[in-house]
């Protein structure tokens, strides 16, 4: 107890050296903050972007479609998908269940032309309110829709398109044909991702069948779960009709989860690097301590002081900045949290098309990850503690006592 | 009986290539309750000599008993032990822990020997009365005269009842009166409570104190002689 008074004393010998230690603690302990929450939003978001704009929780397709060629031969795609689709929709854990069919094309105006993949959704299912809820202007798709169709925003942009006008529409079809038709532009949709926006289209399902020649055929049974956590329960849940394969999201974004390890190798040399820019600073701050109180040092030795008490002095020291700077760190990086989520930070669409990244990086602080990077802080601070105060523990009195004061 | 016992001590010290010979071979005996001055020019060695005494140091050859017990063969702890438990030390310079109070000074040493609460209350306060510094008990040292935190330095070495306190210099920093009143004060105590005092010193104000006179030149000991103190 006493060890503790007198440590917290000596600290407010000179406050102001004592106040920027603990400052420079809080504020690596900020940065950590910042950054684990960035790295947690993006991930984490990407993960879900990826998850409800493009692979769902779960698909059902047949073993030999390749996602990478849009294949339209029948072998290659799922029939009756209505029927399978509504069986699934009955599980306690499906939020919706719904049949897609994926092809290739190219949307022309005038002048102008870009390569779509096209979406044949269910306009009614609720694995399309993405869709739906990122409609900019006109109006979202309708089962019976014959000649609309949903372009996204970027896309729209990139061709100087606007609801309601007229583009021609080129798809390859189940024979290896390609038919071209003319639609309207019923709606302009946006999700917030550029390599989404800019290259898809949406169709209603039994349109997309007409056009591509794949009557009551569909790609893949698209699949969304209540929680992300449900996967592994309903994917033990479900028999694959034969002929059938069942994915889950992690199949379907090896990409992203690979890039999300990859992520995490990085993050932590970052942690590792701002970690040893604090240490250092803790060091510093407590051996210029020690030197200045090596008389002091002395005396406690002479009358008695073993040399672990001396050590548990200046540990008590750094332990002191170590809560103090921690809880400043809290209350720092709680603040640029908040701050960095008021406008977020607009990385635009970073070329990749690829990737579902989200256009703009959002700061998600976890419970988890403050406790981790608090504990972290502490511990790093504790620790450099340790040299100046075994310095200080192995001094010999007699030279400590010859100190000039 | 013999508080400490020093036998054929020399110390050595090595700086860089050069040897200075602080000690050569000092015998010396104190019995319980002297009031000894070791007196001798600057550089003769009274200070090292204390420091072996108070096992802040260790001879290069040579033994020095306290007690009876051989001080030279403890390590690091044990010797910290020895003073925590049996020698009281005061310092030319006013050796106070700058961030505590008086109070706190001088119950440092009982808190060190594991004294109860209301036992280092008694002691310490008892202290006080007796340097006369009870209404500066929660000053810190910057709030006190030299005179009064060298009294407040010899209050804490008596806190533990030591056999043994080693005064090295104990007026040098100290104008006449504050000088006399801390010698009378060591004085009064050594009759007191029978604790042996050792004090190094060439202020020949503070020489007229003492009992014996042990005068050390060049590190050995010219001369040990007896007189009836002030």
């Amino acid at each position: 107890m006493q060890i503790l008074k007198m440590a917290f004393r000596d600290l407010g010998r000179n406050r102001r050296r004592s106040f920027f230690s603990a400052l420079a603690v809080a504020i690596g302990l900020a940065l950590l903050m910042l950054m684990s929450s960035v790295i947690q939003g993006e991930m984490g978001s990407a993960i879900e972007s990826a998850i409800r704009l493009q692979s769902g929780h779960i698909q059902v397709r047949t073993a030999s479609y390749d996602e990478t060629k849009s294949s339209l031969k029948w072998e290659d795609l799922v029939e009756n998908p209505e029927q399978l689709a509504s069986q699934l929709a009955g599980l306690d854990q499906v939020k919706a269940a719904t049949p897609r069919l994926f092809a290739s094309g190219f949307l022309s105006t005038g002048d102008e032309s870009t390569g779509v993949r096209i979406y044949g959704i269910d306009p009614q299912s609720a694995a399309n309110d993405p869709y739906r809820d990122g409609i900019i202007s006109g109006s979202f798709l309708t089962a019976d829709d014959r000649e609309g169709l949903l372009i996204g925003q970027a896309a729209a942009d990139k061709l100087h398109l606007q609801a309601g006008d007229k583009v021609s529409l080129s798809v390859n079809t189940s024979n290896g044909d390609v038919q071209e038709q003319a639609f309207t532009i019923r709606g302009i949709y946006t999700t917030d991702t550029y390599g989404f926006d800019v290259s898809t289209i949406f169709l209603p399902l039994a349109k997309a069948q007409a056009l591509t020649q794949t009557e009551n055929h569909a790609s893949t049974i698209f699949i969304l779960l209540k929680d992300t956590s449900y996967t592994d329960g309903v994917i033990n849940a479900i028999k694959a009709p034969a002929g059938l394969e069942v994915l889950t999201w992690r199949d379907l974004n090896k990409l992203f989860v690979e890039f999300e390890t990859m992520a995490q190798t990085y993050i932590s040399f970052f942690y590792l690097i701002i970690l040893a820019i604090t240490a250092s600073v803790i060091i510093n701050t407590l051996i210029m301590s020690v030197y200045e109180r090596t008389r002091e040092i002395g005396i406690l030795s002479a009358i008695g002081m073993r040399s672990g008490r001396i050590l548990g002095l200046f540990l008590a020291e750094s332990s002191l900045l170590a809560v103090g700077g921690v809880l400043m760190g809290l209350v720092l990086g709680l603040l640029s949290v908040y701050l960095f989520n008021i406008n977020g930070f607009y990385i635009g669409n970073m070329g990749l098309t690829g990737m579902v990244i989200s256009n703009t990086l959002r700061a998600r602080l976890t419970m988890d990850n403050t406790v981790n990077v608090s504990v972290m802080t502490f511990v790093a601070t504790i620790l450099s503690g340790l040299y100046p105060a075994a310095m200080a523990s192995r001094m010999e009195p007699v030279e400590a006592l010859r100190a000039e004061k | 009986m013999e508080v400490v016992k020093v036998e054929n001590v020399a110390r050595v010290y090595q700086i860089g290539k050069l040897e200075t010979q602080a000690l050569r071979g000092v015998n010396l005996s104190i019995a319980n309750g002297e009031f000894t001055a070791l007196v001798g020019p600057s550089g003769s060695g009274k200070t090292t000599l204390l420091q072996m005494i108070g096992c802040l140091d260790q001879p290069t050859s040579g033994k020095v008993f306290i007690n009876d017990k051989d001080v030279t063969t403890l390590n690091r702890n044990q010797r910290a032990d020895m003073r925590r438990g049996t020698i009281g030390f005061i310092f030319q310079f006013f050796a106070l822990i700058p961030t505590l109070t008086a109070y706190e000074n001088v119950e440092m040493p009982l808190l060190l020997n594991g004294h109860t609460p209301k036992e280092r209350k008694e002691r310490v306060m008892e202290l006080l009365k007796a340097v006369d510094l009870v209404d500066r008990a929660n000053n810190r040292p910057d709030q006190l005269s030299g005179g009064q935190q060298q009294r407040i330095a010899v209050a804490r070495a008596l806190a533990p009842n030591p056999k043994l306190i080693l005064a090295d210099e104990p007026t040098a920093n100290l104008d006449t009166e504050n000088g006399r009143q801390v010698m009378d004060l060591m004085q009064r105590l050594n009759k007191e409570t029978g604790v042996t005092f050792i004090f190094a010193t060439h202020d020949p104000r503070v020489i007229g104190y003492a009992k014996r006179t042990v005068t050390l030149q060049d590190g050995v000991i010219t001369k040990d002689s007896q007189s009836n103190g002030k």
